[in-house]
Order: C-alpha cells, then structure tokens, then sequence
C-alpha cells in the first residue's frame, strides 16, 4: 500500500478522541513530530500519555521521540467484520517497541507480508488524519 | 476445618449454546432457578449476590439484584472480563468466612450469539467518522480485533519459544473430544490436528478452530457455609485457595507478552490451598484461545515457561490423561457466551460431584478454575476440593 493509498483509509478509521493527557501528543503527531512523555524526576518514558509518571508519581514533560524501533510482535487481520476495514485485509497490527523503551500498537506499512519479522527495524510514518490528530504507523527502517 | 469454611452447594446452567427463546435477563433466572434446585435453599435464604455486567446490555449488579429481587447484605459487581466468575469466588469465600453474608448467589446471563451474531472476536467495535475515548484511543485506530490481540501473545511466544501452531491445535483437538461427550456443546465433530491447521487463519497465526465458539447461555451457583451446607441436597465442594491478579487491560499495555498475571495469582492459590499443581485432578481453563490456555498453564507452574507446546502434546490433559482438561468441551468447542469464568467454575463442582458422566475424571478430589478476562489481562485462579483443607 502507497502512503497515498494509505491516506485514503484514514476516513475510514476511528480516531482518538483527545483528553487533557492525549492532546499534545495527537496535535503534535499531526503537525509532524513524535512525542512521548518522559518523567521530570525519574527519566522514565511512558506511553501512553497519562496525567502523571506511572514509575514514580511525579510530573512528566514532553520529549522528541527517535522515531526508531522493532517489531515486538505482530498479527495478520484476516477477517474483521467492520465495515471500515472490511476493504483493508488483509493487514498487519504489530507493537512497536521505541527506541525509547516503550510499545505501542500500530500499523506495519509499506511491507510485503513474506517481509514481516520480530525484531525488524522500524521508522515512524506519520500521517494527518484530522486538525487535532496525527496518527503514527511504522516500515521498515530505512538504511542510514 | 471450620463452620464456616465457604463452600459452593447449588449449581445451574441456562440452555446453551443457542437459545433464540431467552433473552439475557431469561439466562440470569434460569440459571438461578436451576442453581436453586440443585442445592434446595429457598431464594429467600440469599443474602450475597454477585455478578459482572458483561457492557452489552443492561446488567449491572445493582440491576441485576433489583431484576431478581435480592435483598442482599453484601454485593460484589466486579466486572474485569471472562475471569470476574472467579474473582466472585476469592471476594465471596472471604466474605462468607467473615460472617458478611451466608447464602450468597453468583449469576451470569448472555444472548451474544441470538443478538449480536459472531461479531465479538473478529469486529472492531468503532467505525470511520467516530471518536474514541480513554485507552481505545491508542488502539481502536489501528482496527486490531480481540483474535489479533491473542494472535500477538501467540507470536511473540512462538518467537521466544519456538512454539508451534500443531502444539497449538493439539489444545483444540483435546477440548474437542470432551465436546463430543457434551451433548449441549456447539461443535461435536472430531477434529484432528490438521483440521486445525487447515482452518482459515483468522489472525496469524491463530487460524479459526484456535478460537472460541460465540454462544447463547448463563450459569449460576450458590455458596454457604460448610455448616449450613451440611442438610443440603448435594454434597458441598470447599473453596480451598483463590487468588486474582492484573498486569494490564490493553492489550498493548500487556508488559510481558508471553506471561500473564496467573504467574502471580496462581502460586498464590496453590500456596493458599496447600496444593501443588500436580494434586490437581481436573483443570478447567479459560480456552478463549488455545494460546489463552497454554500461557495459563504455564504460569499456573503445571510446567515451565516455554514448555507449554511440548507440555500439552503429552496427552496429559486429554481424556484419560492425568489431568483432564475442559471435561465439559470448553469455550473451543462447548460454550462462550463472552464471559466464560462461571462455566468454569460449574464444571469444576460437577466433576468433583462425581456427576461428571461419561466425561467423569476417576477419583477427582482437586480441581482448578482458571479465569483469563480482557486480552489475557486480569486472571483469577480458584483451587476446589472435594474435602476442607485439612
């Protein structure tokens, strides 16, 4: 699937609503950048966003993330019923494991199935999908 | 031993597997009737109820205790998934023994199939156009369905392990052949391994007779005292250890995808009961997924981390094995309204009654329960005896 194909298929997701601990991170996911939250007192990074440091209860701030990682794991959607991915299968939902330390669930793209592997390289993709949210989805990494 | 050691006395199931005629207020009572029945206590003897309010329709624990007319002491709605029914059993056995209550009722109800279909495991639930709230937001976008979340334990523990999609199915053909003794369960045609691998693949690598059926059906059960117990119709079955555990609800929140929370909760149990996993008679497991069932075990410590493929190709748990598993067909072939934990719990007693029929495990003293809800998040595992613990 082409990045423009890949696009096509936004309107057909559901998206994020956004909350006090969620905004900054879609808002700035749609204008371009990665970002997680790191704790102020205890360096640890999160995801997803919370009101606070899961680690240790503190605050947290805002970080650029690498947007590096590997495939933790992953599965191949053969049949969802939805409409709205009804047209997409099959398709592949994998946790990503940042850089960073932490995993998130996404979209592996521009990848041939016969492709797939755990642990394969991996580079953020993002993608507009509404004034309020950019939406993350990983390929394989690019060399260099 | 004590007076007031928590005991389960009156068993009952709604029809299952489909059963157009009932709605799922109609599995609730039916059950409970049936319950009722088994053991002889009046409804009005009931001052404990719980329940899990399954989200899909109106059946909280206040509700439900309204509906059914219980004027209880002591209410439990914890509701975390196909586990709570096990959960129930911890939080109840603790409260029977604290003198909270006496006669306490457990209901579940569902019409899954009749009104929604087979939709639960293979649909997202939000559509284009919509918004998703609270952890949904980090995953409803991305159009993962509930297989493709046990899809990627099955990866990552094929990756680590190098478990196998034959030692996978070998989980499928064992329950089958239970469900063949089943006369209710929903699959009874033997299948063999190849057929579990000749099945579509639904979310690799779990292919269609990897996962659950979807049905209709409720079941129900009663607990008291070992005191009160002792006029009753059937011969009481003792809770001996239980123990509940969460390590996440997400699944892309899962820390560890190749162990759950049953590494914490069910050496618990076994401690709390005084058991070790090879005292155990009978295992029923939450089989929501063949790889559901080989993580729990492992982690229960009826064998290594990693060990589980080779494990459950041992024939051990098949019929006639050491330790037989899912004796009534399981959620594979038999029943899965969408919470199976109170089946469970039934099939426990009923074997340890010795009313197991042509499925009945020889000399069941020890059974265990193990309850997985969410996406193999919060697990609850209940140690059953035929005696107290000594």
């Amino acid at each position: 699937m082409t990045i423009e194909g890949l696009r096509d298929t936004l309107s057909a997701r559901a998206l994020p609503d956004p909350d006090n601990a969620s905004r900054h991170y879609w808002q700035s996911a749609a204008e371009g950048k990665l970002v997680l939250q790191r704790c102020a007192a205890c360096d640890a990074y999160q995801f997803y966003p919370r009101a606070f440091c899961v680690t240790c209860g503190g605050e947290t701030e805002w970080v650029e993330a690498s947007g590096r990682g590997t495939l933790h794991t992953y599965t191949i959607i053969r049949q969802n019923r939805s409409e709205a991915f009804v047209r997409l299968s099959p398709y592949v939902v994998g946790i990503v494991a940042l850089d960073e330390g932490v995993r998130m669930m996404s979209n592996i793209v521009e990848c041939e199935l016969e492709q797939l592997e755990v642990g394969m390289a991996l580079e953020v993709l993002l993608l507009e999908a509404a004034d309020d949210v950019g939406l993350p989805f990983w390929r394989p990494a690019r060399a260099g | 031993m004590g007076a007031r050691d928590a005991v389960i006395v009156g068993i009952g199931w709604s029809d299952y597997p489909v059963a157009p005629e009932l709605d799922a207020m109609d599995h609730h009572v039916l059950a409970m009737q049936r319950a009722l029945a088994d053991c002889g206590l009046e409804k009005s003897s009931i001052d404990g109820y719980a329940t899990a309010g399954t989200g899909f329709q109106v059946d909280d624990a206040a509700t439900m205790a309204e509906y059914l007319r219980i004027n209880h002491r002591w209410i439990d709605g914890t509701s975390v998934g196909g586990s709570s029914f096990e959960f129930h059993v911890q939080h109840a056995a603790a409260a029977i023994e604290a003198g909270l209550c006496d006669v306490l009722l457990v209901t579940y109800g569902s019409d899954l199939l009749s009104r929604m279909g087979r939709r639960l495991g293979t649909s997202t639930f939000s559509n284009g156009g919509t918004r998703v709230r609270g952890p949904a937001q980090y995953e409803s976008p991305w159009g993962n369905v509930l297989a493709g979340s046990y899809a990627m334990a099955a990866r990552r523990h094929m990756h680590e392990f190098g478990t196998t999609s034959e030692q996978l199915a070998e989980i499928a053909v064992g329950v089958r052949e239970f469900a063949r003794l089943n006369p209710q369960a929903q699959y009874r045609e033997p299948i063999t391994v190849d057929d579990v691998l000749n099945s579509r693949l639904i979310a690799d690598p779990l292919h269609k007779l990897d996962c659950c059926v979807i049905s209709d059906g409720g079941g129900a059960f009663i607990m008291t005292t070992s005191e009160r117990a002792r006029d009753l119709a059937k011969p009481p079955v003792y809770v001996l250890g239980a123990a509940g555990a969460q390590t996440h609800w997400s699944i892309s929140q899962m820390p560890d995808f190749t162990t759950t929370a049953a590494a914490q909760c069910g050496p618990e149990a076994f401690r709390r009961a005084g058991v070790r996993p090879e005292d155990v008679d009978t295992i029923q497991v939450y089989d929501s997924f063949t790889i559901t069932v080989l993580m729990l075990l492992e982690d229960m410590g009826f064998c290594k981390k990693g060990e589980g493929g080779r494990f459950v190709a041992t024939g051990v748990l098949r019929r006639g094995g050491r330790q037989p598993m899912n004796t009534d067909g399981g959620g594979l072939s038999a029943c899965h309204p969408g919470m199976r934990g109170i089946f469970l719990i039934n099939e426990a007693v009923r074997q340890l009654r010795g009313e197991g029929g042509v499925a009945q495990v020889p000399g069941c003293e020890v059974a265990v329960a193990c309850g997985s809800g969410g996406f193999l998040s919060c697990i609850s595992t209940v140690v059953l005896g035929k005696e107290g613990r000594s």
